[in-house]
């Protein structure tokens, strides 16, 4: 649905050239949440900013469901991007128009006819659950009521792919939650592709099928998140389930694993204790749903006369298995 | 000078006055909002960068501003006369006045357009927006509470200009206060013209005021 192959973007500054996007390839598929994580100054902003082509590449080709951005007229382009839906972390809405009339501006920009476009803006607000704040201003408006006009609106020429710039980025706990589960239902019911940028492991917890990690310009790891879970070493795996630095055990070998699939949910660690004969604690981790899919991280400690056989079984039953020392 | 006397000196300059300032305001709305966006568009992070476009209206517009009004007034003459065909009356300040207020409400007019949310700019353009409907629906509408604040102050400025109209026979408030009330030692005019001309500038700032609140959704 979105794909990107060799985008370049460097930006001149008073200090030199920067490079803020270093050859980055990605295919999003259809239906598929996407994000892409990375600290402030990774290239992610700019990233999403040259799919829909607000930023133009200095090399490399764009193309969202089937057309090739990059070759397009100005007057072609502008026709795609009504159709590339966009939400922003301040919201950026027009202050001086109501949430109607914000959803109603992205319907003028498209010139739907002001006799359809009124029942058009009631179904979308309706959409994301703000009916009945048709008449408010946005200064009179919460920060996760902006962001459901902001979803509205970016709605509104009915697009297949969405793109989110650090949604829930300006919100409070409570009310990312209520977003993501919104964004998760408009994918599923709409069959939405979305892709996202964020600086949130939990965002990508709770909403993305797939994620990539930015540094510098460039992903440096990417995958299905049950993918990532499954990969030794992988840098996002660890974030997705940060586990704290081990205390100091002298009797005791400190273990990690990843579980990812219906392993999750058997008593690993019962049948591993039983199997080795010795008492397997737990040091920290979790297990949660992500992606539908059971996954997690766990720290244990195994005493270190049981610790080469703990492993061993636990790779047995299907776990991937870090030994710290 | 008995009221009886005054009063028709002073009615007629009201209305020169009023009709001065409210012709240059009108034009100098449609001036400065021209010149305000084209300074925007073409500024560096506007819609459509031409640097030496900006530069040089920049620089006319500053020109525009350096000039005392009264030697605007005098150095514009040749201007007048191509425009409204006479360089003496009423009709023949309105030029000048209008000439004079369109670089000063042009960079109010910028200044709030600078205001807008770039964010929401680029929103407009990711909704594929076209340039025209940017500058109708997002810049001057979102700026439309600092642009009529700016009005208002313009309109105000307008009204201390005018004063200086009797230079080339306008008329108005200014002239009479400094022919009858200056000239003649008649207190009483100038009295009365102060008042009236108080009044004025108060009902101009208070109307924009309003306005202004009224379109503000802060």
């Amino acid at each position: 649905m979105i794909q990107l192959e060799g985008l370049r973007k460097t930006y001149s500054t008073r200090g030199g050239p920067v490079v803020a996007v270093d050859g980055v390839d990605l295919t999003v598929a259809e239906g598929e949440v996407y994000g892409v994580v990375g600290r402030s100054g990774a290239g992610k902003s700019t990233l999403l900013r040259l799919v829909n082509l607000l930023e133009r590449p200095d090399a490399g080709t764009v193309s969202v469901a089937g057309r090739t951005l990059t070759g397009l007229s100005q007057k072609g382009l502008r026709r795609e991007r009504q159709r590339i839906g966009m939400v922003h972390q301040h919201f950026a809405l027009l202050r001086s128009r109501t949430a109607a009339g914000n959803v109603a501006f992205a319907l003028e920009v498209m010139g739907v006819p002001r006799a359809e476009r009124a029942a058009r803006v009631r179904e979308l607000l309706d959409l994301v659950g703000l009916a009945d704040r048709a008449d408010a201003y946005p200064a009179q408006l919460s920060g996760g009521q902006r962001q459901r006009v902001g979803i509205a609106r970016a709605l509104a020429g009915r697009p297949k792919v969405l793109l989110s710039d650090e949604a829930t980025s300006a919100l409070d706990p409570e009310t990312t939650g209520s977003i993501l589960r919104l964004l998760r239902d408009l994918n599923r019911r709409l069959g939405l592709t979305v892709l996202l940028i964020t600086h949130e492991m939990d965002v990508v917890k709770r909403l993305c099928d797939s994620v990539a990690l930015m540094r510098d310009g460039r992903f440096t790891e990417h995958g299905t998140v049950a993918g990532l879970l499954a990969t030794p070493g992988s840098t996002l795996a660890g974030e997705l389930f940060p586990l704290e630095p081990p205390p100091d055990l002298p009797e005791e070998s400190v273990v990690d694993v990843t579980v990812a699939g219906p392993v999750a949910d058997t008593p690993f660690l019962t049948d591993v204790a039983r199997a080795v004969d010795a008492p397997v604690r737990i040091l920290g981790g979790a297990v949660e749903t992500l992606a539908g899919v059971r996954a997690g991280r766990l720290r244990l400690a195994v005493p270190s006369t049981a610790a080469r056989s703990a492993a061993d079984a636990l790779r047995a039953a299907g776990l991937i298995v870090e030994e710290r020392r | 000078m008995t009221w009886s006397e005054i009063s028709p000196l002073l009615w007629r300059s009201v209305e020169e006055t009023a009709y001065m300032v409210s012709v240059s305001a009108v034009l100098t709305a449609v001036g400065g909002l021209l010149v305000g966006v084209l300074l925007v568009l073409t500024g560096r992070d506007g819609l459509l960068p031409a640097a030496p476009v900006n530069l040089l209206l920049g620089f006319v517009v500053n020109v525009g501003r350096s000039l005392p009004f009264v030697i605007l007034l005098v150095a514009i003459i040749p201007f007048t006369r191509a425009v409204v065909g006479t360089t003496i009356g009423t009709s023949a300040a309105i030029v000048p006045l209008t000439v004079g207020a369109i670089p000063f409400y042009a960079r109010v007019v910028e200044t709030a357009i600078r205001e807008v949310d770039r964010d929401v700019i680029a929103a407009a353009r990711a909704m594929g927006a076209s340039r025209p409907q940017i500058i109708a629906k997002v810049l001057l509408r979102e700026a439309r509470p600092g642009l009529v604040a700016g009005f208002t102050i313009t309109v105000v400025a307008l009204v201390g200009y005018s004063a200086m109209a009797g230079v080339v026979g306008g008329g108005g408030l200014g002239d009479l206060a400094i022919r009858y009330g200056y000239q003649r030692f008649e207190d009483e005019v100038m009295v009365a013209t102060v008042v009236v001309l108080v009044l004025f500038v108060q009902l101009v700032q208070s109307a924009g005021d309003f306005l202004a609140r009224r379109l503000s959704h802060r």
